[in-house]
């Protein structure tokens, strides 16, 4: 199902941020086996596609992934911020009530605001600091573990916004 | 204050102002649902002694209304600097910097970079909402275009703009304690000057000013406290259900309610005067704006009320 047609809706996490947390490690990029996986997916578009579905899957059950291909959850605590009904990938608006509602759907709670308190509880709170850039929309429905893996989304946030413009280098 | 001018002097811009250290006044101007800006350019004429620019809305409330450009166009005949806003709810990436670019050209001086509104609550429900940007993406990339002389796709602009950079902070909007370093992201990718959403809590206001101090942040941008009168009853309740981020505290409520029903208009220009010389006290406030919605011609009186104008600046 895609959902990245489906209009983005608040989404509370279903796991810890800590285990997350953890797991990132395991399946961190300078791993060599990781890019080494990566790389053979690229070159074989039935096991690409096989395992951009096993993503979703498991992504979409955990953090209400919209397969946006350019993963933003390590830093914010594994909240997706593409769950945001505007899509905000540098926290939360100023349309948050005071009772950490939504400010589309006032039902749910807004995803930067669990962000941020998912961070926070676990000592994080300075990644929500990072600037983060625009999104390639090319990228909607691809891996973006894949992406990660092979280096792809190395220039997706900086923490230094004046030696890092927000021109791309070519 | 009030600044003296004699018919010679040429006007200070809002960005001159603020570099020399006056307290700045700007106010909301919110264009018409019309094909006319008549009632842009009366607003103009009614308040352009007493303010220092004015902001014209983008599609606020996601409503419809003449756009920010032309309203700012207006204004610079009525001879009142403007401040275009400029949200990302309704343009890609290309349009926002097409249109970043025509204010350039048509020498809007300043513009104000917002995300915008959702459409859900507006007066076209049914409409896509893109936010291929946010506020913070748009603010970085229009830095790039007036310091680096580029796109964002890289390409070179034959004239560099020269925009004073403005965005918009809600200090009453949860995480309180995270507002301070959001809006420290913001003067990182590029804001100048802050206007904030309306204060009408002014001790929570003074704590989101202390940690954007320690920050330093004060140092970095000029922030300029967003005010405003409350009209009637029925202003109020709208405030308190219909407009995102709006936070009215109990006693203000209680205060409003307290008071006949034909003396609630002269409470609420009073509380807004009284706010505003409690928040000019708070350091590192450099400005307030000024949001008075159907209701500018109150503006003069709280200014004067608040002791920050006593009499018109020159006419010209």
């Amino acid at each position: 199902m895609p959902t990245s047609t489906t209009a983005p809706r608040p989404f509370r996490p279903a796991v810890s941020a800590r285990s997350m947390l953890l797991l990132h490690r395991v399946l961190d990029r300078r791993i060599p086996f990781w890019p080494a996986l990566a790389s053979w997916l690229r070159e074989a578009p039935r096991l690409y596609g096989a395992f951009t579905f096993a993503e979703r899957v498991t992504k979409e059950r955990l953090f209400g992934c919209r397969m946006c291909g350019q993963c933003e959850l390590p830093s914010t605590a594994y909240a997706c911020p593409m769950t945001c009904p505007k899509q905000l990938r540098n926290g939360p608006c100023g349309g948050v009530g005071m009772d950490g509602s939504c400010e589309v759907y006032p039902s749910q709670r807004c995803v930067w605001l669990m962000a941020y308190e998912r961070a926070d509880a676990e000592g994080h709170a300075e990644d929500l600091r990072r600037l983060q850039r625009p999104i390639d929309q090319r990228k909607w429905g691809q891996s973006s573990w894949v992406n990660y893996w092979l280096g792809e989304d190395e220039d997706l946030w900086t923490d230094n916004p004046a030696d890092a413009p927000a021109v791309r280098p070519r | 204050m009030t600044v003296e001018r004699n018919g010679t002097e040429p006007r200070a811009s809002l960005r001159e102002k603020l570099q020399r250290g006056d307290f700045v006044v700007t106010a909301e101007i919110g264009p018409p649902r019309s094909a006319s800006l008549e009632p842009v350019r009366r607003k103009a004429r009614l308040l352009r002694d007493w303010i220092d620019a004015a902001n014209v809305t983008d599609g606020q409330s996601a409503i419809v209304r003449v756009a920010s450009w032309a309203g700012c166009l207006a204004l610079m005949q009525e001879g009142v600097e403007p401040v275009m806003q400029l949200q990302c709810r309704d343009r890609n990436r290309i349009a926002l910097q097409s249109d970043l670019l025509g204010a350039a050209a048509s020498g809007i001086p300043n513009v104000l970079l917002l995300t915008g509104d959702h459409p859900r609550f507006g007066d076209h429900p049914d409409a896509k909402p893109v936010f291929d940007f946010d506020s913070i993406h748009l603010l970085w990339t229009a830095r790039a275009m007036r310091d680096q002389a580029r796109l964002l796709s890289g390409r070179e602009l034959r004239l560099a703009p020269n925009w004073f950079l403005g965005a918009v902070e809600n200090p009453f909007a949860p995480p309180l304690q995270f507002r301070a370093e959001r809006l420290g992201k913001k003067v990182a990718a590029g804001a100048q000057f802050i206007q904030t959403q309306f204060i009408f809590d002014v001790p929570i206001f003074a704590r989101f000013m202390q940690r954007v101090r320690d920050l330093g942040l004060h140092e970095r941008c000029s922030i300029l406290a967003g005010v405003g009168p409350i009209k009637s009853l029925r202003a109020l309740e709208h405030m308190c259900r219909d407009v995102p981020g709006m936070y009215v505290p109990e006693d203000v409520i209680r205060r409003m309610r307290g008071v006949p029903e034909d003396r609630v208009a002269a409470e609420g220009l009073k509380l807004c005067s009284e706010t505003i010389s409690q928040i000019r006290e708070i350091p590192g406030v450099r400005g307030v704006h000024v949001m008075a919605f159907a209701w500018e011609d109150a503006i003069p009186e709280i200014l004067r009320r608040a002791g920050v104008r006593r009499e018109p600046a020159r006419s010209h």
